[in-house]
């Protein structure tokens, strides 16, 4: 019914100080005006480590792999370690706009964007070190389905292959999704752009849209199906990254519950990310509106799901290793708590699973401070992590006679932190250049502006100024 | 039917407003084209759409994907057929992983090429509705009738009547 009187003012229960669809637009170009002293700074940073990264790279082609700490039996070091670790970031980010997507999720529009552009740089970040770790990175190719000069082609059968082919499509679906999500936010931000370079970018990369039913109609379901798509290949990828550990006979590695555990610490570090740059950006950028006690509160408690799951992991591997009577099994879980490693075993235990309890505490998981610390503890921890899994074991596997401990060199150490800087470098100038809040699904989530409104059966409350204000879950009437 | 170029242009600050102008226009036998900064439900009802096909290049990727991933390892592991420990040249279960991200990939890129192609993207040539403007990535909805010039005084009183802030006629 249309004739009812208005209200004076309808607000997304999950966005109250978001009063229009015009201020979307307004903060969301906020993100792209003139950055500070602070952004040039941070992004000054990042390029200096990329800078690093570049020099230590260059050390390792000139003077051989031999620059890097690893030796045999540790064959892989950080290299691998570095490498899983990007891989596992990524996850959340598709996560956030795939799953939380399918299930239509309300709270995950403002935070999508930020989550996706994590996903796409923290793969391209990942991707580099396969290339570096095979040390003649100009072979690169040799990675690829094409046959050799004596026509052998690559083994399909190989964990490795499986991992190249894994992490190509999802760098590759993940960037696909992310772009398309852009498209009617690059047009928003073009018919606002008063800079006649960006104005001229923006409307090429926005390929011409302008919001007509047909390009919607065909949009959302285009979107649908990527998110449908995109949702089993999160899952897939980190399991195949762990089949190149789980299909060997590597004793630490050689276990079934490897699949699950990956995806489980790739969300947990995932949304441990998002924590770790939402929290800036929201402070710089007065982000409250979007980033809302109720977007922490269900991150936390998304963090301590998977932090759960991975503390059972742990547990499991170490009652499997000790069940299965299974002699090098044993050792190598005793002595990633008692051996040369014993630090990383614990700091892994003690920051994935032991810390992040403390977000049971419904005052914890609300103050930022406390949840970005958290979150932090996680991201190092989760590093530790896949170093625990991955050199302990083959540093301690089956002979005594061949254990042989490994020892970063400073090129990997500079190649470790330059990775950082090229992720931190990437996201940086996406912020300052392209939609950082996804305009057109916040505004999906915000009840839209109507002359006449029906009966409302929300419950309706009266703000400090004595106006009535109702609030709707979604951005749909009842 | 090709749609008329000529028309005129509604912009509306309310969703309800726009939906009741596009019915109107409809029950006058108008074509119309809408515009709007997100997707609405309540605009799809008012414009009766059908389903996207989009769904149909997606099922087709993503077949020619799975096609296209065990062909490839079947193939290149039958032009070389050495066993090693004992293991099946065409081994199906170390297969399934190439098979699976063929799959997503066709089925994802082919998902951007049926957007592309049907919802007309990039945005090139003469466009279907002549006219734009910038708010409709804004805040506003806009309703574009397509209309000969003879008719363009009864499309201006339906927009105005059902709540339009400005209505733009196409002099060109």
């Amino acid at each position: 019914m249309a004739t009812e009187t208005a209200p004076t003012a309808v607000r997304s229960a999950f966005h109250p100080d978001v009063a229009s669809y015009e201020q979307v637009n307004r903060d969301a170009n906020r993100l792209l005006t003139k950055p500070g002293k602070g952004y040039l700074a941070l992004l000054g940073l990042a390029i200096s480590l990329v800078g690093l990264m570049v020099i230590a790279e260059l050390h390792n082609i000139w003077y051989g792999l031999g620059m890097s700490g690893l030796t045999n039996p540790a064959g892989w070091g950080v290299y691998i370690t570095t490498f899983v670790f990007w891989v596992g970031i990524g996850h959340a980010g598709t996560l956030i706009s795939a799953i939380l997507y399918l299930f239509r999720a309300p709270w995950r529009q403002s935070i999508y964007r930020f989550a996706e552009a994590m996903t796409v740089f923290a793969v391209l970040t990942a991707a580099l070190f396969p290339i570096i770790h095979i040390g003649r990175p100009w072979f690169f190719y040799w990675l690829l389905p094409l046959p050799s000069q004596r026509h052998l082609w690559p083994n399909f059968r190989s964990p490795l292959l499986w991992d190249v082919f894994a992490v190509t499509t999802y760098l590759t679906v993940s960037s696909v999704f992310f772009f398309i999500g852009l498209i009617p936010d690059i047009a928003a931000a073009r018919d606002t752009a008063t800079h006649p370079m960006r104005k001229k970018v923006y409307t090429i990369l926005s390929l011409g849209w302008r919001g007509t039913d047909r390009e919607w109609r065909h949009f959302t379901r285009a979107y649908l199906f990527l998110a449908a798509l995109a949702t089993p290949l999160v899952l897939s990828v980190h399991s195949v990254v762990s089949w190149d550990f789980a299909v060997s006979i590597v004793p630490g590695w050689h276990t079934t519950i490897f699949a699950p555990y990956f995806v489980a610490g790739a969300i947990l570090s995932g949304v441990a990310m998002v924590v770790t740059l939402m929290v800036p950006v929201h402070r710089i950028f007065g982000l409250g509106a979007y980033f809302t006690e109720t977007h922490y509160d269900r991150l936390a408690k998304l963090l301590l799901l998977t932090s759960l799951i991975v503390g059972y992991a742990y547990g499991m591997e170490y009652f499997m290793a000790w069940y299965s009577g299974e002699l090098y099994e044993r050792g190598v879980f005793w002595d990633r708590v008692t051996g040369d490693y014993w630090w990383a075993g614990w700091s892994m235990i003690t920051f994935n699973a032991f810390i992040p309890q403390l977000l049971w505490v419904p005052r914890i998981r609300r103050n930022l401070n406390a949840f970005f610390l958290i979150a932090m503890f996680v991201n190092i921890g989760m590093w530790w992590e896949r170093f625990v899994i991955i050199v302990p074991s083959l540093a301690h596997s089956y002979e005594p006679w061949k254990f042989m401990n490994y020892h970063l060199t400073w090129v990997e150490a500079s190649i470790l932190l330059g990775s950082f800087g090229w992720f931190f470098m990437w996201f940086l100038l996406f912020l300052r250049y392209l939609p950082g809040l996804s305009i057109a699904e916040i505004k999906e989530v915000l009840p839209p502006p109507m002359r006449h409104h029906g009966p409302a059966d929300h419950a309706a409350s009266v703000d400090a100024s004595g106006t009535q204000v109702e609030h709707y879950p979604t951005g749909y009437y009842a | 039917m090709s749609k008329l170029r000529t028309g005129v242009l509604g912009v509306f600050a309310h969703l309800d407003t726009a939906t009741d102008a596009i019915r109107r226009l409809k029950r006058e036998g108008f074509t119309v084209t809408t515009y709007a900064p997100t997707p609405r439900h309540e605009l799809e009802e008012a414009m009766e759409t059908p389903e996207s096909p989009v769904r149909i290049f997606t099922l087709t990727g993503a077949f020619t994907g799975t096609a296209a991933g065990t062909a490839l390892a079947t193939w290149t592991s039958i032009d070389w057929p050495l066993i090693v420990g004992g293991k099946e040249i065409v081994a199906l279960p170390a297969f399934s992983v190439i098979m699976f991200e063929l799959t997503i990939l066709l089925g994802a890129l082919s998902t951007v090429a049926g957007l592309f192609l049907l919802g007309r993207l990039p945005h090139i040539g003469p466009p279907e509705a002549p006219m734009y403007h910038p708010s409709f990535t804004g805040g506003n909805f806009g309703v574009f009738a397509h209309a000969p010039r003879d008719r363009y005084d009864d499309v201006q009183k339906i927009m105005t009547d059902a709540g339009s802030e400005e209505v733009l006629v196409d002099h060109r």
